[in-house]
């Protein structure tokens, strides 16, 4: 078939195959939509049907708006965002920006597929961004070599979805806190204009999870912290350039020195069970972890990481992404109701998914619009205030700094990340709040990692 | 157009310069017998469409060994690791001519996954697959449905990696090596050093002993009973001078795990079944090394496992210096060893009375298959011909599911409406918006045909009829990336024989964003 056939027909296959979404053209094609391209998106954007949302008009008006309007917001290049990349790309989005701080480790080449052993070293964002746009045609993906951090408010603000392909809580507690700081209340009402919906995908091993967020209106990450299980696994490439924690030493001896040096010998598997292979891993882990000037490299810990780690795999990732990336389809066009608003899924035994709506809290910290209340005793150390800022359930901070508003002035009571002010503050810790000069209704500002907003809290003083 | 499909294949994944080999990648997930198998895998893909090329993608990425494409007119074989390969005989031929000419084709493949396919394709290739004993995934996307029907006629799983595993410690019915290891331990007269630092197990079996002594002949198992022996175990964390308790993890540890340590030691219901299966029962020259391993544990666990499975031989963590834990590690471990030792002599036994040769199930095979005793599963599939014959269909399970209208089998139902509609018409309904109006009409008299000759009195709403006339056969990425993912883990399961297949028919809906899986 392939030799002879005639040009027309060969167009004509090349149509319906592109039509498909799947093929390319072979790098720089023309500017213009061949005809037949989006063929499979059409039927459910200018087509009436009984399950449409209650929205939902057909017509080419929605089309139009994916092609060229919808802003879309991709956090992360890896596993799930190489995946979600692709998928909103093939569905008709085409302004899609992609922000992510990491460069390509080799360790990602297995399911992070936009990238090759070429691109090692390089901004995943940029290898990424390049990929789609020089394979789909009229794809205009911009990236960002950025933390999510490092982006104002008035860059998140100019997208219409935002969706997340992260493996850090800390992250998406952060956008999740910037995205409901933009929510705009009149005399108690919601301005539906000041949201912007969030889709949250994540994934662990063979399960994974999509959440739709609207701010405002569903759960919010915030809502839901006591839902995150502690969380165990570590990014390979984590593993590989950057360890931070003592676990990434042990990992790194397993994961390359062992197969590397082979130490009880050719072809012996490494054993979790058997005591010389673990004390083998936990003397080199040792060298590793002081390299780093890590601490906290046991033998203990060794035999515990040797047999938890959850590395990642393409396939959860693909499904994972795909929800998302319909979900993110439904909210553009109202094709269809969203999912209210949680799904887990599991393939180790057979396939699983669940769908639930998470409920809202209703003093959320992020979402509530309420001020959060501490009730204390003013005989209390300001340590008190530290721990429970940390250890709550429902607050989760890592390193606060605790600021109050005396004498005309911002008073920093305690701060961590910055060792000289630490120094400075660190007898405050042990002071009374009633010694600090904190009065029964005082406002503490608290700034953390875990939320882009500074967070009020109001001291009730207790007998 | 063979050109593009190549492309196509190929755009998202040439991973064959990638310099970490999948062994160290995905030693963890399947380890590296699980990977050598995915490794020394050829798969066949037919229809490179999203759905099949998504399958292949999340194939290609953890390193199947070779595929091979059939589709429509063409024919191609791909092998990742370094060449592609075409198979030049058979260029030219599609699925349909395969079949016709050259069925044992498909002989030479671990497993075959056929997408987009018209039922009567597929009702011939299951055919040819069942007869052969080659597994057959079938993966379709639909508008927004999803649908994918696994036909194996028997699949065995060691390991199957269940999510909760309870503990084999044996503190119920402790053997004499656990014993006489608890019995060294003298808790009155140690250093607090030492007391500290004793693992909760053997804190457990002391106590344990002391329960027997003063309380009762019986273990704890009321929660009122199981609350009494905690308070016992508490009674013995060591005081300071002024009478307040030490602080002692270990114990705390031993005081939080009474709860699941003390529970019966039994042979699994489903374990119990295979020791009763025919394939146990009547071994065979033909018999499978997991049959006669079943065999041989079950002999083992009349003789000289006294009722019990072979000791698996591995304990959680937990707070002890390095030198106890691995003494008490040790303990087990050698307990499992002789366990295995005893199964490895019956399986021995039975492999020579089948005139097999002993190495035939090497050491490493014995040892994977006792520690996972406990675990093992079997699943068996219907084959397709049963499943659409009128007379076998499984019509009180469809019947019963349709008690919700809504519930995912309705999908199903319509399904195997288009499929008759194709059939008829030669073409898949709603195809063109002019078609959509008509065809619901025509739609309905299919599924109503359909319905009637498998006799399944159910009523199916108009609405499904009208949405699936209204998905034209469309196959949107997204929905095709989902079962992309989904049915290649499935593919990996059955290759490395690790995690469980579903079984046997599994419907996504991304409309609702449901799932449910059927037998059918």
């Amino acid at each position: 078939m392939a030799d002879g056939e005639e040009p027309e027909k060969k167009r004509r296959r090349l149509e319906e195959l592109l039509a498909d979404g799947m093929a390319v053209d072979g790098g720089c094609g023309d500017s213009a939509d061949w005809e037949g391209r989006w063929n499979h998106v059409k039927k459910f954007l200018e087509r009436s049907g009984p399950f449409t949302h209650p929205d939902f008009e057909p017509g080419t008006q929605a089309l139009d708006f994916l092609l060229s309007t919808c802003k879309v917001l991709v956090i992360g290049a890896g596993g799930l965002g190489c995946e979600l990349l692709k998928n909103l790309a093939l569905s008709g989005f085409r302004q899609i920006h992609v922000i992510d701080m990491d460069t390509i480790d080799v360790s990602n080449l297995n399911r992070q597929f936009l990238f090759r052993p070429k691109d090692v070293g390089r901004p995943k964002a940029e290898v990424a961004a390049e990929f789609l746009n020089s394979r789909i045609p009229n794809c205009a993906v911009v990236p960002y070599f950025k933390k999510i951090q490092d982006m104002d408010e008035s860059f998140y603000r100019q997208f219409h979805i935002i969706v997340c392909g992260l493996d850090s809580i800390i992250a998406r507690r952060w956008i999740n806190g910037m995205l409901m700081s933009f929510l705009h209340y009149e005399d108690g009402v919601l301005d539906p204009s000041s949201i912007i919906p969030l889709i949250d995908g994540g994934t662990e091993g063979f399960k994974g999870n999509v959440r739709v967020i609207i701010p405002g209106m569903t759960a919010c990450v915030e809502c839901t912290l006591a839902l995150y299980p502690p969380q165990v696994n570590f990014p390979m490439c984590t593993i590989a350039s950057m360890p931070r924690l003592p676990e990434h030493c042990i990992e790194y001896v397993r994961i390359l020195q062992w197969p590397k040096e082979q130490p009880f010998g050719e072809g012996t598997a490494l054993d979790g069970d058997d005591p010389e292979h673990i004390q083998w891993i936990y003397q080199k882990s040792l060298e590793r972890a002081s390299q780093f000037n890590i601490k906290g490299v046991t033998y203990r810990l060794t035999q515990g990481v040797v047999k938890r780690i959850i590395p990642a795999v393409a396939s959860t990732n693909a499904v994972i992404a795909a929800v998302c990336a319909t979900e993110v389809f439904k909210i553009a066009t109202s094709a269809y109701v969203p999912l209210n608003n949680y799904l887990v899924f599991n393939d180790v035994d057979g396939l699983y998914t669940y769908s639930f709506e998470a409920e809202r809290k209703e003093n959320c910290p992020a979402c509530s619009q309420l001020p959060q209340n501490i009730e204390i005793s003013p005989s209390a150390k300001l340590q008190e205030i530290l721990d429970y800022l940390t250890n709550n359930a429902s607050l989760q901070m890592k390193s606060p700094a605790i600021t109050a508003t005396m004498y005309g002035g911002n008073k920093t009571l305690y701060l961590q990340t910055v060792a000289s002010i630490e120094e400075r503050t660190r007898p405050n810790l042990s002071k009374t709040l009633k010694e600090l000069g904190l009065v029964d209704g005082q406002e503490l500002a608290v700034a953390d990692v875990t939320t882009p907003q500074t967070m009020l809290f109001k001291l009730h003083f207790t007998t | 157009m063979f050109q593009e499909k190549e492309v196509c294949a190929c755009i998202w994944c040439k991973v064959g310069e990638n310099e970490m080999s999948g062994k160290l990648l995905f030693g963890k997930l399947w380890g590296d017998h699980g990977q050598e198998a995915l490794e020394s895998a050829h798969v066949c893909v037919i229809n490179a469409t999203a759905t099949g090329t998504e399958i292949l993608k999340n194939l290609v990425l953890p390193g199947i060994g070779a595929f091979t494409i059939v589709d429509g007119n063409r024919v191609s074989g791909e092998d990742v690791g370094n060449n592609f390969f075409l198979q030049k005989s058979h260029i030219g031929q599609s699925p349909e001519k395969l079949l016709d000419n050259d069925p044992s084709f498909f002989n030479r493949f671990n497993l075959v996954v056929a997408t987009q396919l018209p039922e009567s394709t597929l009702l011939r290739l299951a055919e040819v697959l069942w007869n052969s004993n080659t597994p057959l995934l079938i993966c379709r996307t639909y508008g927004l449905v999803g649908y994918m029907r696994v036909v194996i006629k028997e699949h065995t799983v060691v390991e199957s990696h269940p999510d909760n595993m309870l503990e084999d410690l044996r503190l119920d019915k402790p053997f004499p090596e656990l014993t006489e290891h608890v019995q060294d331990y003298d808790l009155e007269h140690m250093d607090k050093k030492d007391h500290s630092h004793t693992p909760w197990i053997v804190i457990v079996a002391k106590y344990l002993t002391k329960w027997f002594n003063e309380k009762s002949e019986q273990l704890p198992k009321s929660y009122k009973e199981k609350e009494a022996f905690k308070e016992l175990i508490r009674q013995g964390i060591l005081k300071n001078e002024n009478g307040t308790p030490e602080d002692e993890e270990n114990f705390e540890e031993a005081i939080k795990n009474v709860n699941t340590a003390l529970n019966r030691t039994e042979v699994p219901r489903g374990i119990e079944e295979l020791f009763n299966d025919d394939c146990c029962l009547k071994l065979t020259e033909q018999s499978s090394s997991f049959w006669i391993l079943v065999r041989a544990l079950k002999e083992f666990v009349a003789n000289e496992g006294q009722g019990s499975l072979p000791v698996r031989g591995t304990i959680p963590d937990m707070i002890a210096d390095s030198s106890k834990f691995i003494k008490l590690q040790n303990v087990y471990r050698e307990k499992a060893k002789k366990d295995i030792a005893a199964v490895g002599s019956h399986a021995a036994k039975l492999l020579q009375s089948l005139g097999k040769a002993p190495e035939s199930i090497s050491e490493r095979e014995l040892k994977l298959f006792c520690s996972n005793a406990a675990f093992l599963r079997l699943v068996r599939c219907r084959s397709l011909a049963e499943e659409h014959s009128p007379n076998s269909c499984s019509k009180d399970a469809i019947i019963s599911h349709m008690d919700n209208p809504d519930s995912e089998i309705v999908l199903y139902l319509m399904l195997r409406a288009v499929n008759r509609f194709y059939k008829q018409h030669g073409r898949y309904p709603g195809v063109y918006n002019y078609q959509v109006e008509d065809d619901i009409g025509k739609l309905k008299s299919c599924l109503t045909g359909f319905l009637q000759e498998h006799g399944l009195s159910v009523v199916v709403k108009d609405d499904y009829v009208h949405e699936f006339c209204r998905y034209g056969a469309a196959e949107p990425h997204a929905v095709a990336a989902f079962m992309g993912g989904a049915a290649a883990q499935e593919v990996i399961k059955v290759i490395t024989g690790q995690f469980v297949i579903f079984n046997n028919t599994f419907i996504y809906s991304g409309m609702s964003q449901t799932s449910a899986t059927f037998l059918l």
